[in-house]
């Protein structure tokens, strides 16, 4: 296969997942906005900051709905809203066209057509409604790809950017919100905080696999276990480094040869398996969240130099 | 006027006759919503036109118009047989020109039209491409003025476009109207991307041995033909590449995969050439493949078709292409050619300028309808200025008769009514000749318009030829 074919379909899936995750973060900030008592501007802060779009706005900006909504959705200038990661995916997605399945094309394409007809006013409108519409078509894309691909290196590619980009979306939610999870021992919580645990949930989709699992309990080392440690839990980090790693050991028998990329995935894996929550928080979680960034970078650029894109 | 289907009169003919009992049965309103059927589909596959930096939506669609155009068997018999003849000489006339050039000391054709033309490429000359094919796939542009008139109005050796819209009208016609094809009494197109493999194959080069591998070098996706290039890349089971992806190496090509270098014996390249090698071809380009051609020269790889295979298809060189059928084929053409007077003639070109009303001046390197003057249609300042342009640069200008173009019914707002059309079908060129019995029809949609091309208004038909 192409280096250029592969390189197009690891970014193609990148992508796709960061405006689904960009879109679940909105959903976050408006549930949070409309807490009593919500700092307002500052939800919306952390939402741009999480979404890597701060450089979008000047310091002394006002951020409010409107001003994210309209950047992160539909401003196609900046290179971290959700009409600029379709476009990007979508010319990724032309750029290989001859490699996706006609599903799965379709599917982006009439997305992509779809968000470049939205109008500002409709989304300021009925803001719930784009958003749920931004993650069916990342669903449907998926489930596309799921039910549609060849299981062959194509797939593998697609997965690995997948994974790579949701592991990167968590980490960047946890760490824009870390300090909500740090536990503040002799403060009498309140609601708010209670409230502010629930968005994170949210923001991935995950009130009631929370509840099933861990039975009701909003407890802030609870959902960051959930959110990092959590096997099953498909945004978590230990689920995403697992599938990174199943794609990555699917190309290295593929091609009979393993590269760094491989090292590093399983070395973080193992990581993950022999962590507490507690050893996270005492050695402090946004150190734990930092580094974890950094290894999705490095994962990123062994990846490309090992498949010589 | 002739009409495909009316003739010059008023009854149907023959192999029209299922079309107009269709029309008839189905009803203006009926057609259009298939016609509605059909752009939703083109639409949601992305079979797109892409025009970049004009405004507007940069990837438009062609206007499909659902009323297929139709040839009797016999009508295609005589085509076939002329596109053939034509093809063939064409590729003799460029093997000859690349080598001894017997037909220019023959003074057929005057050597200013060979050696000064842009197109002509000088290290070319004595290169021996794989099976002396220069043009794989010759695009000849048809027109029909009466029961048995057709006539050539242009040839394209060099890469031809609009395949794709030839198989993906028939689709989206089986899809929309099954009815229509119940009879079984059309001949098919779908086998066009295996034909032009298989072409392709039999064209490696000298230094591949086993499977010819084979891919297809597209510009990129902003390349208003990408759409065709992907889609028949993938027809095809080969790879899409861009020159970025390729290297050369030891004299022979490679392309980077996700496993280290490939090797790449054939590239069906829909690329200029002027953007091929930068070391060869245009030192300033940024594009290309360096090395590539040498590569090529040396028989480590083939391009087709061949670099310098346009020195046969501008509108100059054109008019002795029946002296060249009858040159290098023996023999007498079988599709004749639009009388066309050439301004760099003294004669010809007085009598051009004086008839500037009733004629087309087109320009010799004109392409896609742009730069042309249809003499009945103009106002006297374009006529003026035209004059001026003729007289300023004659060898940059041929004239042709305004031709009374065949219509075809076509969906218009009023209703069905004939437009005007022409035909290309594409003729494969490897170690034999295959030509698969189709085309594509384009058609003015403009009323009493006779441009066809689509920067200008014009459409596409599906095209049927009905087996005997």
């Amino acid at each position: 296969m192409l280096s250029r074919t592969a390189e197009s379909l690891f970014w193609m899936a990148r992508y796709i997942e960061r405006a689904e995750a960009t879109a679940r973060l909105i959903e976050m900030g408006r549930r949070m906005a409309m807490l009593p008592g919500a700092y307002g501007q500052e939800e919306w802060r952390s939402v741009v900051a999480a979404a890597g779009a701060g450089a979008a706005f000047d310091a002394g900006a006002r951020i409010g709905e409107a001003e994210v909504c309209r950047s992160l959705i539909l401003d196609g200038d900046n290179p971290s809203s959700i009409r600029a990661c379709l476009d990007r995916a979508r010319n990724n997605a032309r750029a290989v066209r001859t490699a996706l399945t006609a599903d799965m094309w379709e599917g982006l394409n009439e997305g992509w057509r779809w968000l470049g007809g939205v109008e500002a006013e409709t989304v300021r409108r009925d803001l719930p409604a784009t958003l749920d519409r931004i993650r069916s078509l990342s669903a449907l894309f998926r489930g596309a790809a799921q039910t549609t691909m060849l299981r062959g290196e194509r797939y593998d590619f697609l997965s690995a950017g997948a994974f790579l980009e949701r592991a990167d979306m968590t980490l960047r939610l946890l760490d824009a919100k870390y300090f909500v999870l740090l536990p503040e021992t002799g403060l009498l919580l309140d609601n708010r905080d209670r409230y502010r645990w629930i968005s994170l949930l949210h923001a991935t989709s995950a009130v009631r696999a929370f509840h099933y699992v861990y039975r009701g309990d909003f407890d802030p080392s609870k959902i960051a276990h959930f959110m990092i440690l959590n096997a099953e839990f498909p945004c978590s980090l230990a689920f995403c480094y697992g599938g990174l790693r199943a794609a990555l050991i699917r190309l290295a028998n593929r091609y009979g040869a393993r590269h760094d990329c491989h090292a590093t995935v399983e070395k973080a894996v193992l990581q993950l398996q022999d962590r507490e929550m507690d050893d996270i928080f005492d050695e402090g979680l946004h150190e734990f969240l930092l580094e974890a960034l950094r290894v999705n970078a490095r994962l990123s650029g062994e990846l490309s130099r090992a498949y010589h894109f | 006027m002739f009409d495909e289907m009316t003739g010059d009169g008023d009854g149907v003919r023959a192999p029209y006759s299922d079309i107009a009992a269709w029309i008839e049965a189905s009803g203006i309103d009926t057609l259009r919503r298939h016609t509605a059927e059909a752009e939703a589909i083109f639409r949601r596959i992305g079979i797109t036109f892409a025009v970049y930096g004009e405004g507007g939506d940069p990837e438009r669609l062609i206007p499909f118009d659902l009323i297929p155009r139709v040839f009797a068997a016999a009508e295609w018999r005589r085509l076939e047989r002329g596109i053939r003849q034509r093809a063939l000489a064409l590729n003799a006339f460029l093997q000859d020109v690349y080598h001894r050039g017997e037909i220019l000391r023959a003074g057929i054709v005057p050597e200013r039209l060979v050696y000064r033309n842009a197109a002509f490429e000088p290290a070319m000359i004595g290169v021996d491409p794989p099976g002396r094919v220069y043009s794989h796939v010759v695009g000849i542009d048809i027109v029909r003025t009466g029961e048995q008139e057709f006539q050539v109005l242009e040839d394209n050796c060099r890469t031809p476009s609009g395949v794709s819209y030839m198989l993906e009208n028939r689709e989206c016609m089986m899809r929309t109207c099954p009815e229509l094809f119940r009879g079984g009494n059309i001949e098919p197109v779908d086998v066009y991307p295996e034909e032009l493999r298989r072409t392709l194959e039999e064209v490696a080069p000298a230094a591949c041995d086993g499977d010819p591998a084979i891919a297809l070098l597209t510009p990129g996706p902003f390349n208003s033909a990408y759409y065709e290039h992907s889609f028949l890349a993938d027809l095809m089971g080969i790879e899409l590449v861009e020159p970025q992806d390729l290297f050369v190496d030891e004299g022979l090509c490679w392309m980077r995969t996700t496993q280290g270098p490939e090797r790449v014996d054939v590239l069906y390249r829909r690329i200029d050439d002027a953007f091929l090698d930068p070391l060869s071809f245009r030192p300033d380009s940024m594009l290309g493949v360096p090395g590539l051609f040498d590569a090529y020269r040396a028989g480590g790889v083939t391009l087709c078709s061949a670099p310098g295979a346009g020195v046969a298809d501008d509108k100059e060189v054109y008019v002795y292409v029946p002296e060249m059928i009858r040159f290098y084929l023996g023999q007498e053409p079988i599709l004749q050619n639009v009388p066309t007077w050439r301004c760099s003639n003294d004669e010809e070109r007085a009598y051009v300028l004086e008839r500037l009303d009733e004629l087309v001046v087109k320009e010799v390197h004109g392409s896609g309808g742009y730069g042309m003057l249809i003499g009945p249609h103009s106002t006297a300042a374009e006529r003026a200025a035209f004059a001026e342009k003729i007289r300023h640069d004659p060898e940059g200008f041929i004239a042709q008769p305004t031709l009374e173009l065949s219509s075809s019914p076509s969906l218009a707002e009023a209703g069905v009514a004939g437009r005007h059309v022409d035909f290309r079908p594409y003729c494969l060129i490897g170690r034999t000749i295959r030509l698969v019995p189709g085309g594509l029809t384009r058609v003015a949609l403009r009323e009493g318009s006779l441009v066809v091309n689509s920067s200008q208004g014009g459409g596409v038909k599906d095209t049927w030829v009905l087996a005997e």
